[in-house]
C-alpha cells in the first residue's frame, strides 16, 4: 500500500490540479475565468505526461560526459507542440471574448443567455 | 508608464541583452536546451516589453505590421522549403540526409534551417497577436462594470 | 530524497494556487496567480528533467499568455466576475466523479520513475542510442522535434501562423464600430453587422 502511495503520489496531485482546472470552466460565469481553468487544465495535463516520462536517477536528455540514464525525450516533444497549440488557442478564444464583449456589453455567461434568449 | 525613470531605464538596457539571449537560445538549440519556439517566444517578449514601457507607437514604427506579416509567412515558407529542396535532390519530404555532401552534416543544416523558420514565424505571429489586441481602441468611458 | 521534498513542496503550491483561483472574484489577482501557476510549473518541470519543457512553459506561460490575458481584461473594462447567488452542486458532483475514475485508473499506470515501464523501452531507447550517430546533435529533444518527427513540427508551425490569421480576422478591422454604435443606439444587441 504504501508503495502505492509513493509510486503514484505525482499522479494524483496533478488529477486534483486538473479537476479544479475542470471546475473553473464549468462552473464560473466570466469567459475570462473560463480561459483561465482552461489553462490551468491543459497545464496539469502536461505535468501528467512529463510525469510518466520520468526516470529516476536519471538525467535530461542531452547528451553529456558521465552520464548513461536519460529521461525519456518523446513527451518532452509532445508536449512542446502541446504548450504552443495550447497559447495559440489561448489567443484565439481571447480575441473572441474581445469581440462578444463588443457585441453584448457583457463578458458573463448568464446575461450573455438572457440577451440571446429575450430577442 | 514613460514617465517613470526606472522603468525607462531598464527598459533600453534589458532590450537588447534580451534580443542577444533570444539569438543566443535559437542557435545553441543544438546543444542546449532552446530552439525555435522558446526563442522566438523570447524576442516578441523583449518587443512587447519595451512597447509597454514606451507605447505601441515606438515599436510599431521599428517593426510595422506590414513586416510582421510578411516574416510570418517566410517563416513557414521557409520550413516547406527544407522539405522541398529535399525532395528536389532526390529524396522524400523533409529528409535531410541529402542536403549536404554526407548524411550528418546534411541533418545538421536541415535542423539549422528548419528551426530557423519555426523561430521567425513563432515570434512575429506572437508580436502580430499583440499589435492585434493592444492597437484596439478601448470602449469609451462608462461601459462595462 | 530532496528532489522528492521539492516535488511535494511545488506541487502543494500549484493546488493552493488552483483553489485560490477558483474562489477569487477580483480577475486581475486570478490572472496574477495563474502567472504563479505557470512558473512554478515550470520549477516542477526542471526538477523531472525536462529542461526545454520548462524553458517553453515559463516563457510562454508566464510570459505571452499573461500579458494577453490582461489586455483583454483591460479592453473588456472587467474588473470583478459577477457574484451569484445560487451555487449550481452539479458541477461539484461531476468534477468529484470524474476524479475518482481518473484515480481509479492510475492504478494501472506504472510507478513513478520507473525505468522499466512500457513507455522507457519502446522507442525512445532507439532514439537515445542512435541520435548521435544519425543526427550528430547533442539535444535529444530538437533531434526528435526536427528530425525524426519533423513533419509534427511543420504542422504545429502552421497551427500557429492560422492563430495569427485567425486574431488578425478577428480584431483587426475598423475599431470604431464599439463608440459608433453605443452612440447611435442605447446599448442593446447590434445583430449581426458585420465590418465591411
Amino acid at each position: 500500500m504504501i508503495d502505492v502511495i509513493i509510486g503514484h503520489y505525482n499522479y494524483w496531485i496533478v488529477i486534483v490540479l486538473m479537476m479544479a482546472g475542470f471546475y473553473t470552466v464549468i462552473s464560473r460565469g466570466n469567459l475570462i475565468k473560463k480561459i483561465v481553468g482552461l489553462n490551468i487544465f491543459q497545464t496539469s495535463v502536461f505535468l501528467l505526461y512529463i510525469s510518466i516520462g520520468y526516470v529516476s536517477d536519471g538525467t535530461a536528455p542531452i547528451i553529456a560526459e558521465g552520464f548513461t540514464r536519460y529521461s525519456n525525450p518523446l513527451p518532452h516533444v509532445l508536449i512542446l507542440t502541446a504548450i504552443v497549440v495550447g497559447v495559440a488557442t489561448t489567443a484565439l478564444g481571447l480575441a473572441l471574448v474581445i469581440r462578444i464583449k463588443e457585441a453584448y456589453g457583457t463578458i458573463e455567461e448568464d446575461d450573455i443567455h438572457n440577451q440571446d434568449e429575450s430577442l | 508608464m514613460k514617465h517613470n525613470l526606472i522603468l525607462r531605464l531598464i527598459a533600453k538596457y534589458l532590450f537588447p541583452i534580451i534580443a542577444l539571449f533570444a539569438f543566443y537560445v535559437q542557435f545553441h538549440g543544438d546543444y542546449g536546451p532552446g530552439g525555435g519556439f522558446q526563442a522566438g517566444v523570447i524576442l516578441s517578449v523583449g518587443f512587447i516589453f519595451y512597447a509597454m514601457v514606451f507605447g505601441l507607437k515606438t515599436v510599431e514604427q521599428a517593426v510595422p505590421m506590414s513586416l510582421l506579416r510578411v516574416l510570418a509567412s517566410m517563416g513557414v515558407l521557409i520550413y516547406g522549403g527544407t522539405g522541398v529542396a529535399s525532395m528536389l535532390m532526390g529524396g522524400n519530404f523533409l529528409d535531410y540526409d541529402l542536403l549536404s555532401q554526407d548524411p550528418v552534416s546534411g541533418q545538421h543544416l536541415g535542423i539549422l534551417l528548419v528551426e530557423a523558420g519555426v523561430g521567425i514565424t513563432v515570434s512575429s505571429v506572437t508580436l502580430m497577436i499583440f499589435y492585434a489586441f493592444a492597437g484596439r481602441d478601448m470602449p469609451a468611458d462608462g461601459e462595462g462594470q | 530524497m530532496i528532489d522528492t521534498l521539492i516535488d511535494i513542496t511545488l506541487m502543494i503550491f500549484l493546488a493552493v494556487t488552483a483553489f485560490a483561483i477558483i474562489r477569487i472574484r477580483s480577475l486581475f489577482v486570478a490572472i496574477m496567480l495563474f502567472s504563479i501557476f505557470s512558473l512554478h510549473s515550470a520549477g516542477l518541470f526542471v526538477v523531472m528533467d525536462a529542461a526545454d519543457v520548462a524553458f517553453t512553459e515559463a516563457a510562454v506561460g508566464a510570459g505571452i499568455s499573461t500579458v494577453l490575458m490582461l489586455v483583454t481584461m483591460a479592453l473588456t473594462r472587467t474588473e470583478k466576475e459577477k457574484w451569484s447567488t445560487h451555487h449550481a452542486p452539479l458541477p461539484l458532483i461531476v468534477v468529484l466523479i470524474t476524479g475518482a475514475v481518473l484515480v481509479y485508473g492510475t492504478y494501472d499506470i506504472p510507478a513513478f520513475g520507473d525505468p522499466g515501464s512500457p513507455a522507457q523501452v519502446h522507442v525512445a531507447p532507439r532514439y537515445l542510442e542512435q541520435s548521435m550517430g544519425e543526427v550528430g546533435v547533442p539535444n535529444i529533444v530538437t533531434a526528435v522535434l526536427a528530425s525524426y518527427r519533423g513533419y509534427d513540427t511543420f504542422g504545429e508551425v502552421t497551427v500557429i501562423f492560422t492563430a495569427g490569421v485567425g486574431v488578425l480576422l478577428l480584431l483587426s478591422g475598423r475599431n470604431n464600430r464599439y463608440k459608433r454604435d453605443r452612440d447611435a443606439s442605447s446599448g442593446h444587441l447590434r445583430g449581426n453587422s458585420d465590418e465591411t
